[in-house]
């Protein structure tokens, strides 16, 4: 069982977003890199896959240089090996990202990998285009479920929970087959200090993808206005109940 | 939170662990309208004291930094957050076993009880710890960690419950104003306030905020490495923060701790990686906090190895994970000490900076007291903003220095170790002969010193064993026998010493003698051409300086002190200056050399190069006079600091060169060597007995122990006098005295010699504690080659110092037996001083 | 003509689905050219009637055994096959997960572009495009090419309107010819919502709860929850050390709220968790740090400590309900 997660650097944002000068791109100077939360968990879930089900994990990335630092943190967790797709670090858009993703999977069948599922995040943490998976299974002409929340492999069949207003849809797909997940799918597991070590004796296989741009085209970043509430402050303390109460019934959240 | 007050006693600016506990000091003083600062929210604003290691080793080798975390032990415990959880510094290599018996010496001198421990008893203390890959531990039960927040916290309240506070967090300060030299206030965005008084706590911001007033804190931001894993099984039944004893893997540069459930390891081994406080990002824009930075896995890796090796069973353990790993930014400053007091610059601004967690509370404890009192009770000396000379404070300077110190954290760092970075500075006009004589330089206050001439190696087989050899690596280290040999020459012959680091500063008006009067103790209403050594007092009877001064005229005199602290005397000096400005004080040290000229053939010499009388009768001792040498109008000024007849000798400082060669020149018939500072400030003056700031004389120590009380005492009244008359009408609670080293000999055979701050024991072991609590330990050792032996120099209490008590000191783990050849302030060597009447 | 695909319950379009519409319609309006929807299943019909109120001049709508369960890549290739055919310039959707899934799969198989979770359309040549990225927290301006053009409004960017000139809607069936490669991507089965839950997407109140209630303090949380009829959410920290099902996640990685009141106990606010957070009406904060960002984000605050506020919250609400 051969397993291939897809991931992307993203800044590791957490305070006030502030951007370059250009407006091309989040200021980074202060800020660590990591990957969207939503393939931390794919990370994990090949990693429990590959354990149960035996085969080998690859992680790959389409990125510059750095991203190496994401990929080592994949195999840190349990990944065996890593493929960087290595561009100057400028943003790819969705279509051409995903075409240099299928040409990797092919390019790997060439030279006699094949995979029997392709993990992605939901959406990438930065630009949260909600299609690379998508266009990628579309390509390769794989069935792709989306916004995994629970994932079983059993004798080639893929069966898949997401949720949907409360309760759950179940997916059944047979493999090979591409499959996004979300957050929530398992709690990743901290990189132990040998995993770290080995880690950095594992293979990266490179490769310089040709850019394709399709669209959408990014101009520019701005923030978004800031809408500052000015905060009433009801009391201090378990005093403040009754104001609070109050206010629930004023919202007509509470029928006194 | 509404309205700063419009006019505050004092502002302390930054609400980390030093501010808190500044404020409480503060208020425990008597201030009142104090107002505290803070440009990020409570209680953890985001600066250093919210990440930063909280735990205590209380030892330290120098004396100041044990005592401040000693007091800072104290005070946690008394606010009831420290907990105990015992320390061990392993070792994994023979050199830092032997450093580690150094550092259980020092304990001993400052009253902190350690041991030595076996592989195996480490390991059980703290079962994680792998005993194959280390010789040994040193265990100091003492150490323990604090919740720092939490003591911040406490601290505050108890300034604000004294009605003394007034706290504004979320305000960031815009700028400080300065009036005629002085504070006037400080603007900040939610409104100004008028003080005479601020204090920089600001940690690694601490440089940007004294800038604005136009002051310099010389530290820059530096990252240290740390991360967390866990859960760690061995760990899972423990109660509370931590249980097992902290270790300190001294020889890779890391510490690996219990924390809850996790190991916390950090490590001082990764390249020095230092930031701009410009480039800090601020609490909006920083992800966890200003100073907990993206951790960079490629520098901390190799460490990770090595502390795979020590923690296998806990770091190997596959379920064990790197929950947390941050770049932490801590400051760092040229010389590794703290920068505490008022900046020169600036009347009224005060700096409290690059303080750790471990001594932040002794600090601010020292500080308000240094405020209040104009001196703190803990000498802070080496600490003092006011130690820095201008090139100290250019980037340059600072970030060379603090890179070069960072990965001496966790060091075996030799007393005598030299800086390698930023040399050649302030350079002697007679640097180029120094070169050419082979000079091996140390630095002083950035001048370049010859230690000893390597030219005068041919010295060592005139004198053969009298030179006094050393065997053992560490003492050989920093050190050359050519030391003994120019001592020997000088003692013999004659000696010229360079003394270009003096740092002298001249004090003129009509009101001189009256100033000078009230601020030495030594009487300074003598005839123009008197030269007066003289200690300076605290207010509360601390010694505070040594130093010679020579009345000029009438009303102008010349202050010659060293140059370590000779910024700090000068700020001295111009503190008690009189408001009106009827005195002066300009500063000489760049305009004026100095030489030293001594040995018995020195005034032979001299007569050589001039027609002036130098008779005894004509020029006495303590006299100074102008004297033509040559083309070069000097003024030589007869005193010693070695013990010999000879002279300081003063000229413009683009005639020094002139005038070495032309002493030189004469001097050949005489057998002139030159010699270095290893003479003039250890061999020499401990022959001699002669006392040395930072050594015997600092501020917990008072004239009469230091056998420095003269007489009589003069009736004008000056600073300290009142203490120094009540420590004179009763006995001293210590006496300092000489002793020799009876027998070197170490079990080894080797034979050892001590090179300062080791405990004096009992022949049996026990600590000599004097009445007021201090230990007995050596305040200066040194070869005394005319002697023959090796002297220590140490306070002893009054049953002990008397002559002929056999007592011992430690020396790497082993004890030698030493015998008081001296109470009090007599020379060991030429004690009837006849060898300075020529 | 601009096609928009509207996601229904059989009986009512979703919410965010009008607020497609909404946006369909002022587009429609402004270019001059007719909104046309697009329904699946066999209900499909019953609420294309009613589109006329959001200006929707024609409904397509399609029924098919199979695709009557969702069905995302047979229905993606259904409209964008319909979107050639009748020669949409616009294909939107909401960018719910559906709306974003379905038009990702029929811009992938034209081999077009798509942009997902806009916010504002200026057409014209070129086509200018404002999305979200991080959720929210960050807007980016692009150029959209091609034709059709796919896009997807995010849910919460506009309020939905009724249009102005309300229309008759022509209904036109579509029988769809599903693929079996398409349909290997299917719903087979179904876990209902455990009965009497308050969905936390629909919640009316939701409290919250972070890193300061501690892995052992949600019972009160749950408990005012319970009280005021509400779901319980909380931070990216309380999932990830582990102390509550991810499905209570509110935030960038979890799920986005729009309750008329969130009650933020203990959060500090980072601002993956103020993307969740922020189409609520009102926000209380309760927090013991009155300068935590979530502060500026409140309408309301109580400062102290949670585990003291909550319960009298609670407590209160008894007595002043009898309850």
């Amino acid at each position: 069982m051969n397993v291939l997660v897809c991931v992307k650097r993203v800044p590791e944002t957490g305070g006030r977003v502030t951007l370059t000068d250009d407006a091309q791109d989040i200021d980074t100077r202060f800020l660590g890199f990591t990957v969207s939360p939503h393939e931390e968990c794919a990370v994990e879930e090949a990693v429990r896959i590959v354990g149960a089900n035996g085969g080998a994990a690859t992680v790959l990335t389409l990125g510059p240089e750095a991203a190496t630092d994401q990929l080592r943190d994949a195999m840190a967790i349990g990944m065996d090996r890593a493929i960087l797709l290595e561009t100057d670090g400028r943003d790819w858009d969705p279509v051409a990202t995903a075409a240099a993703i299928v040409d990797a999977v092919r390019a790997e069948t060439e030279a006699g990998t094949t995979y029997d599922l392709l993990l992605f995040g939901n959406e990438a943490a930065d630009s949260g285009d909600y299609q690379v998976a998508i266009r990628v299974a579309v390509a390769l002409g794989l069935p792709c479920i989306s916004g995994v929340k629970s994932l079983e492999i059993h004798d080639g069949v893929a069966t898949a929970r997401r949720e949907a207003a409360g309760g759950w849809e179940v997916f059944e797909v047979p493999l090979p087959a591409v499959v996004s997940v979300r957050e929530g799918i398992n709690l990743p597991r901290y990189p132990s200090v040998p995993g770290r070590l080995r880690a950095k004796k594992k293979e990266i296989a490179r490769s310089v993808p040709a850019p394709r741009p399709s669209g959408p085209t990014k101009l520019r970043l701005r923030l978004p206005a800031e809408q500052e509430r000015s905060v009433e402050i009801l009391g201090t303390g378990a005093e403040a109940a009754p104001a609070v109460v109050e206010l629930l019934v004023r919202l007509g959240l509470v029928s006194a | 939170m509404s309205g700063l007050p419009e006019r505050a006693s004092v502002v302390v600016i930054g609400a980390g662990i030093v501010g808190n506990c500044m404020v409480h000091h503060l208020a425990k003083l008597g201030w009142r309208d104090i107002v505290l600062i803070e440009k990020g929210p409570l209680p953890n604003p985001g600066g250093s004291t919210g990440h930063a290691s909280n735990f205590i080793f209380p030892t330290d080798h120098n004396k100041e930094m044990a005592a401040l975390t000693l007091d800072s032990v104290r005070q946690y415990q008394e606010l009831g957050v420290f907990t105990q959880s015992g320390g061990i510094e392993v070792a994994r290599t023979p050199e830092r076993m032997e450093e580690l018996k150094r550092r259980l010496a020092s304990a001993k001198s400052w009253g902190i009880e350690s041991e030595l421990i076996s592989p195996e008893r480490v390991t059980e203390l703290v079962p994680y710890i792998d005993p194959s890959v280390i010789l040994g531990g040193w265990y100091t039960p003492s150490v323990g960690v604090v919740d720092s927040l939490r003591a911040g916290t406490l601290m505050r309240e108890a300034a604000v419950a004294k009605g003394a506070l007034i706290i504004s967090a979320m305000t960031e300060m815009i700028g400080i104003d300065v009036v005629d030299g002085r504070i006037a206030g400080v603007r900040t965005d939610k409104g100004d306030i008028a003080t005479d008084t601020v204090v920089i706590a600001c940690g690694i911001w601490s440089p940007r905020i004294a800038r604005m007033a136009g002051g310099s804190i010389p530290l820059t931001p530096a990252v240290h490495q740390m991360i967390s894993v866990g859960p760690v099984p061995q760990f899972a039944d423990t109660v509370g923060e931590i249980v097992f004893p902290i270790v300190r893997d001294m020889d890779t540069n890391m510490y690996e701790r219990q924390h809850g459930g996790d190991l916390e390891v950090g490590s001082y081994a990764h390249r020095p990686i230092l930031m701009s406080p410009d480039d800090i990002p601020s609490l909006e824009e920083a992800a966890l906090s200003p100073t907990e930075l993206p951790f960079t896995d490629d520098d901390f890796d190799p460490q990770m190895e090595h502390a795979l090796e020590l923690v296998p069973t806990v770091l190997g353990d596959e379920r064990v994970g790197v929950r947390y790993a941050i770049n932490g930014l801590l400051s760092l400053t040229p010389d590794g000490m703290p920068i505490l007091g008022e900046l020169p610059e600036v009347k009224g601004l005060w700096s409290a900076a690059a303080i750790w967690i471990k001594e932040a509370p002794g600090i601010a404890r020292a500080v308000a007291e240094w405020m209040t009192l104009g001196t703190p009770e803990i000498d802070c000396h080496a600490s003092d903003v006011a130690r820095f000379y201008d090139h100290q404070r250019t980037a340059a300077h600072v970030e060379a220095r603090s890179a070069e110190g960072f990965n001496k954290t966790y060091g075996i760092t030799h007393p005598m170790e030299q800086w390698a970075s930023n040399r050649d500075v302030r350079l002697s006009p007679v640097h180029r002969r120094q070169r050419e004589l082979d000079a091996v330089f140390f630095e002083a206050a950035g001048w370049e010193r010859p230690f000893w001439y390597g030219a005068n190696a041919p010295l060592l087989a005139e004198f053969g064993e009298r030179v006094m050899p050393r065997a053992a690596e560490w003492e050989s280290r920093w050190w050359s026998p050519i030391v003994n040999a120019e001592h020997l020459a000088m003692r013999e012959r004659v000696g010229l010493v360079d003394l270009a680091a003096f740092a002298i500063f001249d004090v003129t008006g009509q009101d001189a003698l009256a100033y000078l009067q009230g601020l030495v103790v030594g009487q300074m209403d003598v005839p123009v051409g008197r030269v007066v050594y003289t200690p300076l007092l605290s207010e509360s009877g601390g010694i505070m300086a040594d130093l010679t001064i020579i009345r000029l005229g009438a009303d102008r005199f010349r202050v010659v002190t060293g140059g370590g602290m000779g910024m700090r005397d000068k700020k001295w000096f111009t503190d008690h200056l009189p408001a009106d400005g009827s005195v002066q004080v300009h500063d000489q040290t760049s305009a004026l050399y100095t030489l030293g000229l001594w040995g018995p053939r020195a005034r032979d010499l001299v007569s050589a190069a001039t027609s002036a009388d130098l008779s005894d009768a004509a020029f006495p001792f303590g006299t100074a006079q102008t004297v033509d040498i040559g083309s070069v109008r000097t003024s030589m000024s007869r005193i010693s600091y070695v013990g010999e007849l000879g002279w300081e000798i003063y000229c413009p400082m683009e005639e020094g060169l002139r005038l070495w060669d032309s002493l030189w020149e004469a001097g050949r018939p005489f057998g002139l060597a030159a010699v270095g500072i290893g003479v003039y400030g250890t061999t020499g003056r401990i022959e001699k007995g002669y006392r040395a700031h930072g050594a015997e004389l600092e501020l917990d120590f008072d004239l009469v122990e230091a056998g420095m009380a003269r007489p009589k005492v003069k009736d004008a009244d000056f600073v300290g006098k009142a203490a120094y008359l009540e420590q004179r009408s009763r006995p001293p609670a210590a006496v300092l005295c000489t002793l020799t080293l009876d027998d070197a000999t170490a079990a080894s055979g080797v034979k050892r010699y001590m090179m300062g701050r080791e405990p004096i024991l009992t022949p049996d072991g026990r600590s000599l504690i004097d009445a007021k609590g201090r230990r007995s330990y050596v305040t200066s050792a040194g070869s005394a080659p005319s002697l023959g032996t090796h002297l220590l120099m140490s306070y002893l209490p009054p049953d002990s110092a008397v002559v002929g008590t056999k007592l011992a000191v430690e020396y790497f783990g082993e004890r030698y037996p030493v015998t008081v050849a001296v109470a009090g302030s007599t020379p060991p060597f030429d004690p009837d001083n006849a060898r300075i009447r020529g | 003509m601009i096609l928009v695909f509207v996601e229904h319950d059989g009986l009512l379009p979703s919410r965010s689905s009008l607020e497609a519409l909404t946006v369909a319609g002022r587009l429609a309006g402004s270019t001059g050219v007719p909104l046309e929807a697009i329904l699946f299943g066999q209900d499909a019909a019953v609420v294309a009637v009613g589109l006329g109120a959001a200006g929707v001049a024609t409904a397509l709508t399609l029924s098919h055994e199979s695709l009557d369960e969702y069905a995302p890549a047979a229905w993606g290739r259904s409209l964008g096959s319909l979107a050639a055919e009748r020669g949409a310039t616009v294909v939107l959707a909401a960018g719910s997960d559906r709306g974003n899934e379905v038009l990702a799969y029929a811009s992938a198989m034209a081999d077009a572009a798509m942009a997902a979770n806009c916010t504002e359309i200026t057409p014209g040549e070129p086509f200018l495009v404002t999305r979200q990225r991080w959720g929210g927290s960050l807007l980016e301006d692009a150029r959209l090419d091609g034709s059709p053009r796919f896009l997807t409004i995010a849910e919460h960017a506009v309020e939905p309107e009724t249009a102005t000139a309300p229309t008759s809607v022509e209904l036109i069936a579509v029988r769809p010819e599903p693929t079996a490669a398409d349909l290997r991507v299917r719903v087979v089965g179904r876990v209902p919502p455990k009965a009497g839950l308050v969905s936390l997407a629909d919640a009316r109140v939701v409290v919250g709860g972070g890193r300061g209630v501690g892995a052992d303090g949600f019972g009160q949380i749950e408990e005012l929850a319970v009280l005021l009829g509400g779901a319980v959410g909380v931070s990216r920290v309380v999932t990830s050390a582990g102390w509550r099902p991810h499905a209570e996640q509110v935030g960038q990685t979890g799920t986005r709220i729009a309750p008329d009141l969130y009650i933020a106990c203990g959060i500090s606010g980072a601002i993956q968790h103020i993307v969740g957070c922020k189409a609520a009406k009102s926000i209380l904060a309760i927090n013991t740090d009155r300068d935590a960002p979530m502060m500026s984000k409140a309408s309301y605050a109580v400062i102290g400590d949670l585990h003291q506020v909550v319960p009298a919250i609670s407590a209160e609400i008894r007595r002043v309900t009898g309850r």
